[in-house]
């Protein structure tokens, strides 16, 4: 693709397009992690599933040349891991975040492991949607190609926010996030619900891993992931727990993630990279801003270990 | 009574109660060694299967291991050399995880120490050895400390997650790493591999003598056995282990808790930052990419394997040394890739998570449930 010289709009140009490109994987993990959290239980390991999910989809996509099928894979394999998570942890004084830290290194290694023949040959992508078909420069087009998954997640953010208020579901999920006494007294179990809901959200994670292997960057490397697993934990907190503030966080985490690169290609190589740590710095200065020792946040929910 | 002393029945049973206080003595620290050895035996063999399942042969696997861990003077050296960084990255997690703490980001602690310190080396190059080498240990574990030591403080001032922000912390210092070393501290000679420019060869840390081991070994074994004096022996390490049973009693009790937790993280930090500090002068000779080899996250894994005891995290991070030695004989060897240590490592930090599941469910390891002889019935 031959470029147009349009200056420095480049860069919020870039940004916008690397936004929707890098914040995919942050909607389907912070969305996944926000329906585990709603239910009292917190994954940390969603960093390794993430990882594994990007293996498993690539090499079936390599396998089968389908890439939905990969896609496929990554869930299943998602769903394998948090259903695990959420099995171990309900025996008593088994720690949920030391669990989680575990599965990362487990996950990490696993897809490490199985992934080596995986490094070489290419796999097919996911489809991409030309919205930027209408105008001529080139960056604008590139911008504009949104992929599928990106619409899904932010149909699904929706979908939540209304499922979250609104289903049966919904409710039971909330309640037994807020006081697993309470769903005891309803004749709900919470160790059920809990094992459902971090089910859901690492099969969410795995999808989130296959797009990043299927689309963007768009290939199996042992550095596919850089923490995008657990920095979605922490925005999830920013988000306060609400599916739309998720999609709208991961927006803003895709953009920071996407100043390196978008500087880069308008000739800027000063401090290259100190703009890729600024996803991580804008995590730490959120958490920083919305955390307070005397209060806890709005919208927690009341049995979750990490705000108490 | 006093005429009952000498009959033989009472000292039988005073015999009995000797023998009993003993066994009662083992039973109750017995929990502590069979539990997690237990648990290394679980994960070992559930490892095992796995290997079965990817049609290679555990029994090979394990001889392979040993040898290339522990078969060997050349492989126990080895061994040692990696669980040295090992023990320091453990007590990064260990001692704020007495406070109650997760703290998960000691690689960031490691890069910046060895950062730090190489860039003190070049700097003072001139000055007497002793100093320079003095003044990189002092650098490096204060960068390691404040990186750490602001974890903590984020911790207990602002009440931000401690696991989350060490990570993030983490993957800062990397960028800051990488930023320094490809930019202002590069060496222009170093072509492939971005780095700072040597230390002097008088500036680095040789060998114990008789051995193929650094001295950091002896540095991080000395900071093990000081970190457990701590603890155990001291009114901050008591009045921390209180504040880890339960912040609330701690504050009515009028500890400072604040100064604890950033004390303790600082100091844990601190450690981390001398292991790079290490890896720079004794291995590396030079800050660059490889400071991240990944020993702050094996550290997490033994200090949990340890639970968090500075003198457990010894043989522990001896063993794990020794199981990381031998991935690339197992490589060669087997034809399985590098990360089967990494699969191995997952398995046992989970059975070993697993099984605090199992502490006091055993009447074994619990005297007070033991039902009493009949023939003491009555008489205590």
């Amino acid at each position: 693709m031959e470029t147009t010289d349009i200056g420095l709009w480049g860069v919020p140009l870039a940004m916008l397009g690397g936004a929707i490109r890098v914040s995919t994987p942050f909607i389907f993990v912070s969305l996944g992690e926000a329906i585990t959290e709603r239910s009292g239980r917190i994954n940390l390991g969603l960093e390794g599933t993430l990882v594994f999910g990007a293996m498993s989809a690539y090499a079936v996509a390599v396998m089968t040349g389908s890439p939905w099928l990969g896609l496929v894979a990554a869930a299943l394999a998602g769903l394998c891991f948090g259903l695990f998570h959420g099995w171990i942890c309900k025996f008593p004084k088994v720690n949920d975040i030391a669990i989680g830290i575990a599965l990362m290194l487990f996950g990490t290694g696993l897809a490490f492991f199985f992934g080596k023949p995986f490094i070489q040959p290419s796999a097919p992508d996911l489809p991409a949607i030309p919205f930027g078909a209408w105008s001529d420069i080139p960056q604008v087009q590139a911008a504009l190609n949104v992929n599928v998954l990106f619409l899904i997640g932010a149909a699904l953010a929706v979908f939540l926010w209304w499922a979250f208020r609104n289903t049966r579901v919904g409710l039971i999920v909330r309640v037994v996030g807020d006081s697993a006494d309470a769903a005891r007294a309803m004749g709900l179990n919470p160790n059920t619900v809990r094992l459902l809901a971090t089910g859901v959200g690492g099969a969410l994670a795995g999808i989130g891993g296959a797009y990043l292997s299927l689309y963007y960057p768009g290939s199996w490397t042992e550095r596919i992931s850089s923490g995008q697993g657990l920095m979605a934990v922490a925005l999830v907190i920013f988000a306060h727990w609400n599916p739309l503030g998720c999609f709208a966080a991961a927006l803003l985490f895709g953009g920071a993630g996407a100043l390196g690169p978008a500087l880069q290609s308008v000739g800027v190589t000063q401090g290259y990279y100190l703009f890729y740590a600024a996803p991580y710095i804008l995590t730490l200065i959120i958490m920083i801003a919305t955390s307070s020792p005397s209060r806890t946040l709005a919208g927690a929910p009341g049995e979750l270990s990490i705000t108490k | 009574m006093v005429d009952t002393v000498s009959s033989p029945d009472v000292r039988t049973i005073l015999d009995a109660g000797g023998y009993r206080a003993a066994l009662e003595w083992t039973a109750r620290r017995a929990e502590a060694f069979v539990i997690p050895l237990a648990a290394l035996v679980v994960g070992m063999v559930l490892f095992s299967l796995f290997i079965l399942a990817v049609g290679k042969s555990p029994m090979q696997l394990y001889e392979t291991m040993w040898r290339g861990g522990f078969g060997s003077w050349f492989s126990i050296q080895n061994s040692l050399s990696r669980g040295a960084p090992l023990l320091l990255a453990a007590l990064c997690v260990a001692l704020p995880a007495r406070l109650g703490l997760v703290v998960i980001g000691g690689e960031g602690a490691i890069v910046l120490g060895g950062v730090a310190a190489a860039a003190i080396g070049v700097a003072l190059n001139g000055a007497p050895s002793f100093l320079v080498i003095l003044l990189m240990g002092v650098g490096g574990a204060a960068a390691g400390g404040i990186w750490i030591g602001v974890v903590g403080a984020l911790r207990h001032y602002r009440a931000v997650n401690e696991t989350i922000s060490s990570l993030l912390m983490a993957y800062i210092a990397i960028a800051l790493m990488n930023h320094l070393v490809e930019g202002p501290l590069r060496d222009p000679a170093s072509l492939n591999k971005p780095s700072t420019q040597p230390l002097a060869d008088i500036y680095r840390i040789g060998n114990i003598p008789g051995m193929e081991v650094h001295w950091g070994l002896v540095v991080g074994i000395l900071a093990c056995v000081l970190s457990w004096l701590l603890i155990e022996k001291t009114r901050w390490g008591f009045a921390a282990r209180i504040a880890g049973g339960n912040v609330r009693a701690a504050q009515v009790q009028g500890l400072a808790v604040g100064p604890l937790i950033v004390g303790f993280t600082a100091l844990a930090g601190g450690f981390a930052g001398l292991a790079g500090m290490l890896e720079v002068a004794a291995v590396q000779g030079s800050a660059n990419g490889s400071l991240a080899a990944g020993y702050g996250y094996t550290g997490i894994l033994v200090a949990f394997l340890a639970r968090h005891n500075p003198l457990a995290i010894i043989p522990v991070a001896v063993l794990l040394g020794g199981i990381d030695a031998s991935g690339g004989l197992i490589q060669r060897r087997m034809d399985l890739p590098d990360a089967t240590v990494l699969v191995l490592q997952g398995m046992l930090f989970i059975v070993i998570l697993f099984s605090e599941t199992f502490y006091g469910r055993f009447k074994l390891f619990n005297p007070d449930l033991w039902q009493r002889p009949h023939f003491l019935k009555g008489n205590v």
